[in-house]
């Protein structure tokens, strides 16, 4: 697995990031680095601060406080919470890609599944069909859909074969950095463990950053170099995945893992 | 003439109307949203097409209206009788003659000049709509230049057709920036709506939206490389004035299917028959005078 290592700059580092709904804590004072091709997993209960954190992280919420500061290929380290809504758009659609949890949100329904996969190529300007449709075959074949359902509706795909579109759609344009929102949430357990074998494949192939927000164990311990564990709207515990899982050192960390507590 | 202010519309509209046009013509291709006025006459019969006419004619404005490229349709016809009463302004069925034009789906063939307008009027201004029903999300979408969505689009037609299907309502990027859509004309017409001389508005009356290019603004229809977009038209002549170069209507002539292709645009037409030019069905010397 692709680790850190003590001289590369960080490609993602939060400091401070706070967002409240009125008088609630959604999350508070949260910070961490991630290092190119690290998977950060982010666990904790229901209403702990999971979505509402990577929605600030992502730009689909603008946090209270804090900073959100991204590694960009052209002028280094940047804040994106201070920079102009079109340079958020365009690294939204070229660096960063966001898989929902409910692939419905994340997909285009009334469009075919090229067009779904092509959509992010053609919003950087790409202008030629062929070669769109050629990139959208070999990555519907990436994600095991077969080419002849290229010209189908995702209306007609199972939920599986929805989520791996959607996945593909949001990694054709090479982004460095994914954020997730419960990718397996809504899929029968054999689908499930598909997808994340699927997903673990194209991590390290791509050398992906990701940040996964679960509330299943086993998706951490299977993709995820750490584990950050969240209450309350604040982060309790983080450090590498298995010394969290092996070695809890916060009591509430520990109740997660015993299984005490049913996340 | 004195039931009504002059072309019908009360100045204090007439110049809140004409507000709008300016900012359409300074910023090529923009949406402007106007507060559409009633008028005696339903939605779909070009209200929005007949409040920028209004607010654009002068006493010694001649007029043309034209429907599908014909001037004696019900439409067209209604429309040039609503400015002769409440305008009193002369009009024409001849496109050189006309300094202000309005249209629904067509650009006359004739080439316009600097002394012409020409006012069209526009079912469904916007053209993300189809891909993107709400509202706020368009705009940000057009604020932003966040346009991959009209050749996910185009992409779609190729997939499904193997090619770009969309025969009218062709949309276009002006100067570079706003993506447009050219109210239902053929894309025969796309080229024509590119570098012209005369200034053309766009009226959308249900929808409150007025739009405009400025006379030399530079239209591009979108497309891929590997296809590329065509003005395309039936492969024929025109049967009545042997015209290759204009957009054709179909005509069925009998129970038999006998069919023939005429020019769309009449006055057209007309003047090429006037001079001397003759189609496959045409009678020569027989022709209108
Ligand atoms: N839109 C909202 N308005 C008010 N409170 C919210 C909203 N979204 C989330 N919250 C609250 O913020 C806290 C964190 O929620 P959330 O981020 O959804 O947690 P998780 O994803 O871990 O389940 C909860 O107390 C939740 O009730
Ligand atoms: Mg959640």
């Amino acid at each position: 697995m692709m680790m850190a290592t003590g001289s590369a700059a960080p490609l993602f580092s939060v400091r401070g990031l706070t967002k409240r709904y009125g008088a609630r804590i959604g999350c508070a004072d949260v910070g961490f680095d991630l290092f190119p091709g690290e998977v950060m997993g982010i666990v904790g209960e229901s209403g702990s601060g999971k979505s509402t954190l990577l929605n600030c992280l992502a730009g689909h919420l603008v946090p209270d406080a804090g900073k959100v500061i991204f590694d960009t290929r052209t002028d280094g380290p940047r804040d994106t919470l201070t920079m102009s809504e079109p340079e958020r758009r365009m690294l939204a659609r070229t660096d960063w890609a966001f898989v929902h949890q409910n692939p419905r949100d994340g997909l285009r329904m009334g469009v075919s599944a090229g067009g779904n996969v092509g959509e992010r190529l053609m919003a950087v300007g790409a202008r030629n069909y062929g070669a769109i449709r050629a990139t959208a075959l070999d990555w519907l074949g990436r994600v095991e859909i077969a080419a002849d359902r290229i010209d189908d509706r995702p209306s007609g795909f199972s939920g599986g074969m929805q989520q791996r579109l959607q996945i593909a759609r949001n990694l054709v344009t090479g982004p460095r950095l994914v954020f997730m929102d419960e990718p397996t949430g809504g899929l029968d357990v054999s689908v499930q463990a598909r997808l994340l074998d699927l997903l673990r494949g194209l991590v390290r192939e791509m050398g992906l950053s990701a940040i996964i927000v679960t509330h299943d164990l086993a998706v951490v311990r299977l993709l995820a170099d750490r584990l950050m564990v969240m209450k309350g709207g604040h982060v309790v515990e983080q450090g590498l995945t298995d010394q969290v899982l092996d070695d809890p050192q916060h009591a509430y960390t520990q109740l997660l893992v015993s299984s005490v507590l049913q996340v | 003439m004195n039931d009504y202010t002059f072309a019908y519309l009360d100045e204090q509209t007439k110049r809140m109307i004409r507000r709008a046009i300016l900012k359409g013509v300074a910023i090529p291709g923009y949406q402007v949203p106007f507060a559409s006025r009633e008028m005696p006459m339903p939605y779909g019969w070009g209200t929005g097409g007949v409040q920028v006419t209004a607010a654009c004619l002068t006493p010694e404005d001649v007029l043309k209206v034209i429907d599908q490229g014909a001037d004696d349709t019900t439409n067209a016809v209604s429309i040039r009788k609503f400015f002769q009463r409440t305008a009193g302004v002369a009009v024409t069925e001849a496109t050189v003659e006309a300094s202000l034009i309005q249209t629904r789906h067509r650009i006359p063939e004739a080439p316009l000049t600097e002394a012409q307008i020409l006012v069209y009027q526009v079912p469904i201004p916007e053209p993300l709509r189809f891909l993107e029903p709400r509202e706020v999300e368009t705009r940000r979408m057009h604020a932003l230049e966040d346009y991959g969505l009209m050749h996910v689009k185009l992409y779609e037609d190729i997939a499904r057709h193997g090619e770009i299907a969309t025969a009218y309502a062709y949309p276009v990027k002006v100067e570079g920036r706003y993506v447009m859509d050219p109210s239902p004309i053929p894309k025969f017409d796309n080229p024509k709506l590119s570098d012209s001389p005369a200034l053309q508005l766009f009226g959308a009356g249900r929808e409150q939206r007025i739009y405009a290019l400025p006379p030399y603004t530079r239209v591009v229809s979108l497309d891929f490389d590997d296809h590329p977009f065509v003005a395309s038209k039936a492969d024929h002549a025109c049967d009545l004035c042997g015209a290759g170069d204009t957009y054709l209507d179909e005509v069925i002539i009998d129970d038999a299917g006998g069919r023939m292709f005429v020019c769309s645009d009449t006055d057209h037409c007309g003047s090429r028959r006037r001079a001397g030019h003759v189609g496959r069905l045409g009678v020569p010397g027989k022709e209108v005078a």
